[in-house]
């Protein structure tokens, strides 16, 4: 088994189960129908491509596991998603506002990944970003619309920002995980891809009328492990049932 | 003079259903069928938006990412009947703000079914078996029902139920063929929702004030009676497949009717529920109402962003 590739494609799975996992809360609780129905979708694109890295996470595991082990029966240390996508829902601004800042990400990052010399890396990245286009459209245009509301929403959103913009450093601070999985051609240069974050964020909060904060200390542990306290309460709901029932198909 | 006009207008109104034409948004109708529709629509909307709380409830629960990918879009499908519905209503002149805020006003109803909590992931299950079943009983006369744009968002809506059904059955018989415990929350579900199911039906045949203008209008085809016997024949069987019980002692085969007989319901129990005394009403309706306010600053800034983007492309073309 390749210890490597399996982290890394878990790494990869963790970001867009745990996001997809707090958009889902939304389900029934949106401020317009048309739009809980969108978070809806979104939700479900991420953990349907969580899926798809899981499953290849499995085969590179081999011994019989399968994507609900990865899900339901690891503890918070073991998942790697970046902590940006278990900070909590907050206001829908504040989702919205998480979302673009991983939209950005998440897009440049798979697009590169569709060169990865791991053929099924690759196929998974391809699939996934006409989805994650559609994403960071739909959180693109929200940032705007609501940068560039009503001063209520302007000031909601600014402080948005200014919070979670502290959540988006450790996304691209490769560890020795990602500098291992670029030498062999299977990982994605970070340093490639973030001028181009740092452009997209520029351009979309300027049209929103909105800035990024002054200091630039950045929050990281998520990819080694070393969550905030969010994570295990999400783990509690999530796992409820595999914990409660152990072995028991659903 | 307007009298014998209107009398005409109303004959050829009736003729029409009478014909099996369907009414459309511009046609002529009378007022009681036009407040009568819009009644009964948008309380069907706001059943699908209130029915969201009870299953989204299991989303962050779901026991594995198939179900979870499952239950999310089952719960998306019903905010898109809702969508439908509400669409629906306004061919009839009725605006969609305006019936959300009597729903979250307690003015207007939605089915009491959505008042009880779902309490362990069986009950799942349950209601998309039980409460999917019964909403596609009562729903698929509607796809042939006088009005057209009704009749026509509830063909799309009954094929999504349909699948919900199968879906909530699936999850049953999943449960009913595991462990022992998984096949006692099954039995605890079925317990908890079979009486509610039947009532979603209405009240009975001699109670129920519509429905026999209703009937000659073609916007209700079947007696409730009708209907929730259907369902009961229709469930009996799957009960045996998956091997649970229905809770109904009185619940037999008649050889003479060739249908079930069944036990009394408990109509205290349903005016009640209807009345706001239901286990979950309090708990939907400021759910329901904490989702709006909460949402307001975000459709009003949707508002002025719309507002300040027509006027810059105004002063655009203006200065072209
Ligand atoms: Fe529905
Ligand atoms: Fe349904």
């Amino acid at each position: 088994m390749n210890k490597s590739l399996l982290n890394y494609t878990l790494r990869i799975a963790d970001n867009n189960l745990i996001l997809g996992h707090r958009l889902s809360e939304w389900c029934g609780h949106g401020p317009i129908l048309e739009q809980d129905i969108a978070l809806t979708n979104i939700a479900l694109d991420l953990v349907g491509q969580a899926r798809n890295y899981f499953q290849l996470a499995a085969e590179i595991k081999g011994g019989g596991a399968t994507e609900d082990d990865f899900a339901y029966l690891r503890d918070v240390y073991d998942f790697q998603n970046v902590l940006l996508t278990e900070q909590p829902n907050g206001h829908f601004g504040e989702t919205i506002t998480r979302q673009f800042f991983f939209d950005v990400f998440n897009y440049y990052f798979t697009q590169a990944l569709t060169k990865s010399t791991n053929s099924q890396l690759a196929a998974i990245a391809e699939k996934s970003l006409k989805e994650i286009t559609y994403h960071l459209r739909f959180s693109s245009e929200w940032m705007i619309r609501l940068g560039d509301g009503t001063e209520e929403s302007h000031a909601k959103m600014q402080q948005a920002v200014d919070d979670l913009w502290m959540f988006t450093g450790e996304a691209f601070q490769a560890d020795a995980l990602d500098l291992e999985m670029v030498e062999n051609g299977v990982g994605v240069k970070l340093e490639e891809i973030k001028p181009y974050f740092d452009q997209k964020v520029t351009d979309i909060l300027d049209q929103a009328t909105l800035s990024l904060p002054e200091g630039n200390w950045m929050q990281k542990g998520g990819k080694q492990g070393k969550h905030s306290e969010h994570l295990g309460f999400i783990l509690a709901e999530l796992q409820f049932l595999q914990r409660a029932y152990p072995g028991a198909k659903w | 003079m307007s009298d014998s006009k209107n009398i005409s207008l109303e004959d050829r109104f009736q003729e029409k259903i009478d014909n099996n034409i369907q009414i459309e948004p511009k046609d002529w109708m009378p007022e009681g069928y036009r407040k009568t529709l819009i009644r009964q629509i948008s309380q069907h909307a706001h059943s699908e938006i209130v029915g969201m709380l009870p299953e989204g409830n299991w989303i962050s629960r779901a026991p594995s990412l198939r179900r979870k990918m499952g239950l999310l879009a089952k719960v998306q499908d019903e905010a898109g009947h809702g969508l439908y519905l509400y669409g629906a209503a306004e061919t009839l002149g009725a605006d969609r703000a305006s019936l959300i805020d009597d729903l979250h006003s307690g003015k207007a109803k939605y089915s009491s079914i959505f008042n009880y909590p779902t309490l362990t992931w069986a009950d799942i299950g349950a209601i998309g078996w039980l409460v999917d079943g019964a909403a596609i009983m009562n729903q698929v006369p509607l796809c042939s029902c006088s009005y057209g744009p009704y009749a026509r968002a509830m063909v799309r809506v009954c094929k999504e139920e349909s699948f919900h059904q199968r879906q909530g059955f699936e999850i049953m018989m999943a449960l009913c063929n595991g462990s022992p415990e998984q096949k006692e929350l099954a039995q605890d579900a079925l317990n908890r929702w079979w009486w509610p199911s039947l009532m979603m039906f209405g009240p009975n045949d001699s109670e129920s004030k519509h429905s026999a203008q209703s009937m000659k209008w073609k916007i209700k085809r079947f007696s409730n009676d009708e209907l929730r016997q259907r369902f009961v024949d229709m469930s009996v069987p799957q009960a045996k497949i998956l091997g649970i019980t229905i809770p109904d002692a009185d619940l037999k085969w008649n050889e003479e009717t060739k249908q079930h007989d069944y036990g009394k319901i408990d109509w205290e129990e349903f005016w009640n529920v209807v009345k706001g005394n239901g286990p979950c009403n309090k708990q939907r309706l400021k759910t329901r109402n904490k989702a709006h306010d909460q949402g307001k600053w975000v459709r009003e800034a949707a508002t002025a962003y719309a507002e300040k983007r027509r006027q810059r492309n105004a002063n655009r073309a203006k200065t072209a």
